[in-house]
C-alpha cells in the first residue's frame, strides 16, 4: 500500500467518481493540490473568480446529468462559491464543491484567509463536511458525491485542512457506504399510493401535468410523454422543466407561470385535476396561492416529503423518483383504462379542445420591426438555426424569459438556466461547464447587458481554453426586467437600470483575441448568427435589441395565475 | 405556537447547527433545549420546545428530518408523551422561615442539594408548569435565582421496543395521503 498525501488521496478519490473536469482557482491553503495537479491526469480549468467555478460546474452537471466539480481556496475562495452553492441548492443540482481550510491548529485564531465555512455554507448546501482526519477522506468524499446525486440531488461542500492536504497516510479507497442512519432514498412508490393515485386520475375530467425539474433529474421524459398520452392530459412545464418533453410533443402547451403560456395558465385555473411531478409550487408559477389552480384537487409526486404539502395541500401526496413513479401509473392506468377510463372521456376531449383553442387564441406574440430588432426576434432565429439540438445557457431577466417562451427543445439537459435563485452573472460560466460537459454541441450563452458584464472575466477562460461558446449579448442597455417593473409597478421611475458605457464589442472580443460583431438591424441577424456558427473558436454577438420592449404574459407579483397581462397597457389620455 | 419536537440525530459536529439553523432561518425563536447521547454513543437525543407558525408545523419536522444528520424527528405538541424539566433553585431564607420552606418544598418533591446559612438550593423535577408554580411559591420567601434544563420528553407507549420511545416511523415510511374526496 502507497503511503500518499492527502491532496494525492483527495484525487484520487475524485478519479474514482468518475470525474473528469474540474472548475477551480487556487491559493493558499490548495498549494499542495495544485501541486498534485500539475502532472495530474484530471483536467482543471482555471477560472476567473470562484463564483464562476461554482457556476461552470452547474453547467456541467445540469447539461449531462453528471456531477460538478469546483474547487476553491479557504476564506474568499470559498465565500466565493456560495452562490453557486445556493442556486444549484435551490434548483437541485448535483456539485461537489472541495474548498481548502487553514490547517486544524489555525482554526478559530482568526488565521489568514480563515472563514468558517462550514458554517457559512452549512444552509447554502445539501450537506457539508469539514475533514480534520487524513484517514476519513476516502470515505467523506464518497460519501458526498452520493448525496449530491441521490434522492433530491444538491451541493455538497468538503471542506478540508491543510494539514490534511499535506499529510500522509495509507489509500484505502472507500469501497462501499459506511451506514448513513440519517440518509435514505425512496424511488418507489408504496402500492396504496399508486392506487389512490389512479382513482384520483381517472376522477378527473380536466386533468392538468404540471411538470418539472425532477422528471429532467429522474431521466423521465419518455415516462411523462406516456403518461400524458394514456390519460390524454396536457403538460405545462416549469422554467426549470423545459426540454423534459419535445416542444412538438401534442400534449405540450409551453411554460406556466409568471411569463407561461396563455393556454398554460388558464389550463391550470380550469383543471380539476391538478398532477405536478418533480415540482414544488413555487411562487414564480403558482402567483397568488390562494388563487392557484382553485378548481382543482392535487395529486403531488416528489422524491422528497418536504415537498408534498409545502406550498400547497396535496389530496394525494405520492413519495418517490418521478420515472419510478410513472413507470408504476402508467402501468396500471393502461390496466384500467378500459374499466375506469371511459367514465369521463368525453369530458376529457372536451378539455382537451378546450386547451387547443387557448393555444390557437392567444401564442406567444411575434412582434417584427424593419428597423429595429425585436428581442422575441432575435430569440426566434436562434431558435430556427439551433434546431432543437443546440444547448442554450442563459443568464437571468427578460432574455431568460424570452427564451424560455421562444426555444423549442427536442430532448432534456439542453436549457441552462438559474431557475429558483436567478443568480445574475451565471449564463455565462454555466456555458463554459456545459460546453466542456458536451464538446461537441452548440452552445449558446444567451445573457443581458448586464448578466454579461457580470461575468466578464471569463472570456479570458473562454479564449484560454477555446471553447467555441456563441455568446449572444441581447443588448437592450438597461437591466431590462428591472425596468419592466419600474415602468408597470413604480410608475415609470427608472431607476438605476440604465446600463451605459457598454464597451464596444469588436474591440472588446480581439482584446481577448476571438471574434465578435456587433448587429442592431432584423435584416443583418441572421447572416451574423451564421457567421458566429461557422467560427471554429468562440464568438461574441452583441446583439442592440428594442430597449423598451416586455414580456408578456406576465403574472403581477401577488396576482393570480389568471390575471395575466397579455399585452403593454393602454396608454392613458391626460385629463381622463 | 409552542412546538415540541423530539429528535433523533447523528452525534457529530454540526448536527445541532443544522437542527437549529432550520429553526432560525424562520425566525423561530428556540424556548429551551436539550441534547445528551443515547444507549448508542453514535447518537444524540435531542427535545427542542420552538415557537413556531402553526401552520408551519408539520412542514418543519418534514424539513428537520430532510436533513443528512437527523435520524428521526417526532411532533410530540399533540401526542401523548411524558415531558419532564429539571430546575436548580437557589432561595435566600431567613433562619425562621425555613421549616416553612421545607415543607412547600415536599410538596413539590423538590429536594435540598445544597444548604447556606442565608440559602437553600433545591433540586426539582416535573412538568414544566410545577416548576413555574414552585418558583412562584419561593418568590414568597426571598431572593430566587435558578436555572431550568429545558423540557426533555418521550412519547407513551412505543409501539416498538426501542427504549428511546421512537415510534417506527423513519423517512421510508413517511407518508402524505389523504383521502381523495368523492
Amino acid at each position: 500500500m502507497r503511503l500518499m498525501s492527502g491532496s494525492q488521496i483527495l484525487l484520487e478519490s475524485l478519479m474514482k467518481e468518475g470525474v473528469e473536469v474540474i472548475f477551480g482557482y487556487p491559493g493558499g491553503v490548495t498549494l499542495p493540490i495544485y501541486d498534485v495537479l500539475y502532472d495530474h491526469p484530471l483536467r482543471h480549468i482555471l477560472v476567473r473568480h470562484e463564483e464562476n467555478a461554482s457556476f461552470a460546474a452547474e453547467g456541467y452537471a445540469r447539461s449531462s446529468g453528471k456531477v460538478g466539480v469546483c474547487l476553491a481556496t479557504s476564506g474568499p475562495g470559498a465565500t466565493n462559491l456560495t452562490t453557486g452553492l445556493v442556486d444549484a441548492l435551490m434548483d437541485s443540482i448535483p456539485i461537489v464543491a472541495i474548498t481548502g481550510q487553514v490547517p486544524s491548529h489555525l482554526i478559530g485564531r482568526d488565521a489568514f484567509q480563515e472563514a468558517d465555512t462550514f458554517g457559512i455554507t452549512r444552509s447554502a448546501t445539501k450537506h457539508n463536511y469539514l475533514v480534520k482526519d487524513i484517514n476519513e477522506l476516502p470515505q467523506i468524499i464518497h460519501e458526498a458525491f452520493h448525496v449530491a446525486s441521490t434522492g433530491r440531488p444538491g451541493p455538497v461542500l468538503v471542506d478540508v485542512t491543510k494539514d490534511v492536504l499535506t499529510g500522509k497516510a495509507h489509500y484505502h479507497p472507500a469501497q462501499e457506504m459506511e451506514p448513513m442512519p440519517g440518509y435514505s432514498v425512496r424511488l418507489d412508490p408504496e402500492d396504496d399510493e399508486i392506487e389512490a393515485a389512479v382513482k384520483f386520475l381517472w376522477q378527473a375530467e380536466r386533468p392538468y401535468i404540471y411538470a418539472g425539474g425532477g422528471v429532467i433529474a429522474s431521466e423521465a421524459s419518455a415516462e411523462l410523454a406516456e403518461f400524458s398520452e394514456i390519460l390524454e392530459a396536457p403538460i405545462a412545464l416549469t422554467v426549470m422543466g423545459l426540454g423534459a418533453v419535445p416542444w412538438n410533443h401534442p400534449n405540450y402547451i409551453s411554460m406556466l407561470g409568471m411569463h407561461g403560456s396563455y393556454a398554460a395558465n388558464m389550463g391550470v385555473t380550469e383543471t380539476d385535476a391538478l398532477v405536478g411531478l418533480g415540482v414544488r409550487f413555487d411562487d414564480r408559477v403558482t402567483g397568488r396561492l390562494d388563487a392557484f389552480a382553485p378548481h382543482a384537487q392535487v395529486l403531488h409526486v416528489d422524491i422528497d416529503p418536504a415537498e408534498i404539502g409545502k406550498n400547497r395541500r396535496a389530496n394525494v401526496g405520492v413519495v418517490g423518483d418521478v420515472k419510478h413513479v410513472l413507470r408504476r401509473l402508467n402501468q396500471r392506468l393502461r390496466e384500467t383504462k378500459d374499466a375506469q377510463g371511459g367514465e369521463n372521456r368525453e369530458a376529457r376531449a372536451g378539455w382537451m379542445a378546450r386547451i387547443r383553442e387557448w393555444q390557437r387564441e392567444h401564442p406567444y406574440a411575434r412582434p417584427y420591426d424593419e428597423n429595429e430588432i425585436k428581442p422575441q426576434f432575435l430569440m426566434e432565429k436562434i431558435d430556427e438555426l439551433s434546431n432543437g439540438d443546440a444547448i442554450v445557457a442563459v443568464d437571468v431577466g427578460q432574455h431568460q424569459m424570452w427564451a424560455a417562451q421562444y426555444m423549442r427543445f427536442n430532448e432534456p439537459r439542453l436549457w441552462v438556466n438559474s431557475g429558483g435563485l436567478g443568480a445574475m452573472g451565471f449564463g455565462l460560466p454555466a456555458a463554459m461547464g456545459a460546453q466542456v460537459a458536451n464538446p461537441s454541441k452548440v452552445v449558446f450563452a444567451i445573457v443581458g447587458d448586464g448578466g454579461f458584464q457580470m461575468a466578464l472575466p471569463e472570456l479570458s477562460t473562454i479564449a484560454s481554453n477555446g471553447l467555441p461558446l456563441k455568446i449572444i449579448i441581447m443588448n437592450n442597455g438597461t437591466l431590462g426586467m428591472v425596468r419592466q417593473w419600474q415602468e408597470l409597478f413604480y410608475n415609470r421611475r427608472y431607476s438605476s437600470v440604465d446600463m451605459d458605457c457598454f464597451p464596444n464589442c469588436e474591440l472588446l472580443a480581439a482584446a481577448y483575441g476571438i471574434k465578435g460583431k456587433t448587429v442592431d438591424k432584423p435584416g443583418g441577424l441572421e447572416s451574423a448568427l451564421r457567421e458566429a456558427l461557422a467560427e471554429p473558436g468562440p464568438y461574441l454577438l452583441n446583439v442592440k435589441v428594442t430597449p423598451e420592449e416586455n414580456v408578456y404574459p406576465m403574472v403581477p407579483s401577488g396576482g393570480a395565475v389568471s390575471e395575466m397581462i397579455l399585452q403593454p397597457p393602454k396608454p392613458v389620455a391626460v385629463g381622463d | 405556537m409552542q412546538q415540541l419536537i423530539s429528535l433523533l440525530v447523528e452525534n457529530k459536529p454540526g448536527a445541532l447547527m443544522r437542527v437549529a439553523g432550520v429553526l432560525s432561518a424562520r425566525g423561530y425563536n428556540i424556548e429551551s433545549l436539550t441534547v445528551a447521547k443515547t444507549l448508542d454513543p453514535g447518537m444524540s437525543s435531542m427535545t427542542i420546545v420552538a415557537d413556531v407558525d402553526p401552520v408551519m408545523g408539520p412542514l418543519l419536522i418534514k424539513q428537520i428530518t430532510r436533513l443528512i444528520n437527523v435520524v428521526q424527528a417526532v411532533d410530540l405538541t399533540e401526542s401523548q408523551s411524558v415531558c419532564r424539566e429539571l430546575a436548580l433553585i437557589k432561595v435566600t431564607v431567613s433562619p425562621e422561615m425555613r421549616p416553612a420552606l421545607l415543607q412547600e418544598a415536599d410538596i413539590f418533591r423538590a429536594k435540598v442539594v445544597d444548604a447556606a446559612p442565608t440559602s437553600y438550593t433545591l433540586e426539582v423535577t416535573g412538568a414544566s408548569e410545577k416548576l413555574d408554580a414552585l418558583i412562584g411559591l419561593l418568590h414568597n420567601y426571598g431572593q430566587v435565582e435558578m436555572i431550568r434544563s429545558g423540557a426533555m420528553a418521550m412519547a407513551r407507549s412505543p409501539r416498538s421496543n426501542k427504549s428511546n420511545g421512537f415510534v417506527e416511523a423513519s423517512r421510508n415510511t413517511v407518508k402524505a395521503v389523504e383521502p381523495v374526496k368523492t
